[in-house]
């Protein structure tokens, strides 16, 4: 780029002001780059459920148990492929705070439910082995400290009312970068055989997963299932998975118009502010941008040269502000636990960087044609 | 080009010259039926009072403005016909210009000001190297060639500005009252470089002066008044 110098130079001449707009560039990359990943956080669950997946929970709410007999009458159903279930545990891990979800499950269905989930195979014997055994995510396990071999204790406020404490036989990994890596399983059979002791809730289950031959037919064979059930004492609601993440996205509110609302707040802000200092830099060179006309640059040069000088500053700031998201987002979820989809998608990454030059391109286009235009004659009468 | 060779040993023909400038409602004429020829070679001082219409014929002649009437040619090369990006090409292969108040761009240094123009040329980056050098040797400025224009004085800044003129080596140099703002004894190093441009190494000059000492050192001079072109001072 022969004419780098020349621009380069140009930006260079008022540092203060360069510096600012800058910064202000900077900084609202950084919001944009936070609040892609709180929308991630909070809609990820929802595009990565599976479309092959359906949930059945008890028709009148989801913290109404199922029979755990139910499985085998699903299994039954054409085009089932198969079910597994899972228990809310809500237990305690030594505070409150250090929330995330536990489940009892069958580990050889719940493993083949949920192929996002990567365990080494030694670890899958360990866990079938062990009958207090559990695993975890990686997310949790980094979070507490926790190795394989270490003894977890939980307090369930609902289950027996004291500490449970089970062996850590294993660590999943997500296969995706989404993937949900912060919640705890171990061993339905354990659990059940446990609760008798206080005489209830044996054989009940929170909710199951199923999994159908053909995405295509999945609404036929939800209603399918809940008719198998209807006129019994637990009535069923099945819905795909991404539909079940999808309300509890929706209480929160409408997340993605709220964040988009900012952030044209922010950008049109930029926009003023970068607008303001290119138009200034163009009009404080006229007589020089005549003498790059006299010496012989064309109309066309004349305008590049003012584009290239705002697209280098937008995506300078923009480029800084989005390395700056990613750094800060990398650590993770922030709310130690309620995100666990908390990051900052490539996807959005490029979006931000295709929104720096599209910021250039328009905070530039204006000053560029006014020095486009400047009759040479005219603008060396003004140097 | 068809129409060459126009010169007739000429190499700037101005031909029935009329320029009008439109202020608002009124109309400010400059120049009206200016003829003027200049031969390859010549080094030519170009006086009158102020407002008289120098600078604008200066930029009729390097086409950095269109006359109203008339036409302007410059080895062989009628630049009315040409569109404004052609124009734009055409300064930057055949025309030199050297500015009374330097025109230097303050974020660049020396030899990147003088490299300006040979950024338009399909140099390479050596080869642009070389002639800035070259440039820069022949102001005597090869010291310098590193300095912002802020840290040099007016006279050095003026044979920058020279250097920045004279390296693609244009077909003609164009300086608008070079000297009017230096002293005497820069003023002097200035003419004694175009001096030496002209007779060593050729070049043809247009030089707008208001000083007789330096309208001394061109080859000839005319005068301008009225709109019109004379070749002795009006009493
Ligand atoms: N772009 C323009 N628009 C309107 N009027 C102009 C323009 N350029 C020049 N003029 C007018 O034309 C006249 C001649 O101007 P010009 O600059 O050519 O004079 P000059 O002989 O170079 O004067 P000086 O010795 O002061 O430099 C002046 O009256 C000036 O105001
Ligand atoms: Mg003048």
């Amino acid at each position: 780029m022969k004419f780098f110098h020349l621009i380069r130079g140009n930006l260079l001449r008022h540092k203060l002001r360069t510096s600012l707009t800058l910064l202000s560039i900077l900084v609202a990359f950084v919001l944009f780059g936070f609040l892609c990943a709180v929308k991630q956080a909070l809609v990820g669950g929802v595009a990565l459920a599976g479309a092959d997946r359906l949930i059945v929970r008890h028709k009148v709410s989801i913290i109404q148990m199922l029979p755990e007999s139910y499985q085998a009458r699903m299994e039954r159903i054409p085009g089932v492929a198969a079910a597994a279930h899972q228990t809310w545990f809500g237990g305690i891990y030594q505070d409150p705070k250090n929330f995330f979800m536990q489940c009892p499950v069958v580990p050889e269905q719940f493993m083949a439910m949920f192929p996002e989930f990567i365990l080494p195979a030694d670890q899958m014997t360990a866990w079938l082995a062990t009958r207090t055994g559990a695993i975890v995510g990686r997310n949790t396990a980094e979070r507490f400290q926790w190795k394989i071999g270490d003894k977890i204790p939980i307090m369930s406020p609902i289950w027996l009312r004291k500490p449970w404490e089970f062996d850590l036989v294993g660590i999943f990994d997500g296969k995706e970068k989404g993937t949900d890596t912060t919640s705890f399983y171990f061993r339905y059979d354990y659990f059940d055989e446990a609760r008798q002791a206080q005489n209830w809730g044996q054989g009940q289950v929170g909710w199951f997963t199923i999994k159908v031959d053909d995405p295509a037919q999945a609404a036929a064979v939800a209603q399918a299932v809940d008719r198998e059930f209807e006129n019994s004492p637990a009535e069923t609601k099945t819905e795909p998975e991404g539909a079940f993440a999808q309300a509890f996205v929706n209480q929160i509110g409408n997340i993605a118009f709220i964040i988009a609302g900012i952030l044209s707040a922010v950008f049109f802000t930029i926009l003023l502010v970068t607008g303001s200092t290119m138009s200034q830099a163009v009009r404080e060179r006229i007589g020089e941008l005549g003498v790059l006309k006299a010496i012989g640059f064309t109309n066309r040069q004349v305008l590049g040269l003012v584009l290239a000088e705002s697209c280098l500053l937008t995506v300078a700031g923009g480029g800084l502000g989005l390395a700056l998201a990613w750094l800060l987002t990398a650590r993770g979820d922030p709310t130690g636990g309620m995100m666990p989809m908390f990051f900052f998608p490539v996807r959005d990454i490029l979006i931000g960087f295709a929104l720096s030059v599209a910021l250039g391109v328009i905070t530039g286009i204006l000053p560029a044609q006014q020095a486009m235009r400047l009759r040479v004659a005219d603008a060396l009468r003004r140097m | 080009m068809s129409d060459q060779p126009a010169t007739n040993g000429a190499l700037v023909r101005v031909e029935g010259v009329e320029k009008v400038f439109h202020r608002g409602t009124e109309d400010i004429h400059v120049l009206a039926n200016l003829n003027l020829q200049v031969p390859a070679g010549e080094f030519l001082a170009l006086m009158g009072p102020s407002g008289s219409g120098k600078s604008t014929l200066l930029n009729l002649i390097g086409g950095l403005d269109r006359p109203t009437k008339g036409r302007v040619s410059v080895a062989g090369d009628h630049i009315e016909k040409l569109s404004d990006h052609q124009l734009a090409a055409w300064r930057a292969r055949h025309i030199g210009f050297v500015f009374q108040l330097y025109n230097l761009i303050p974020v660049l240094t020396a030899e990147r000001n003088v490299e300006l123009p040979l950024l338009l040329t399909h140099l390479t980056k050596a080869e642009r190297r070389k002639h800035v050098e070259t440039a820069l040797a022949m102001v005597g400025l090869t010291h310098r060639a590193q300095h912002y224009p802020r840290t040099l004085s007016g006279g050095e800044q003026q044979r920058v500005g020279i250097a920045r003129g004279i390296v693609t080596d244009p077909t003609l140099l164009l300086c608008d009252e070079p000297t009017g703002d230096l002293d005497r004894k820069s003023g002097d190093e200035i003419l004694n470089l175009l001096q030496a441009l002209n007779r060593e190494h050729g070049k043809t000059i247009i030089m707008v002066t208001h000083d007789p000492h330096a309208s001394a050192r061109a080859s000839r001079t005319v005068y301008l008044n009225k709109g019109e072109l004379t070749n002795t001072p009006l009493a």
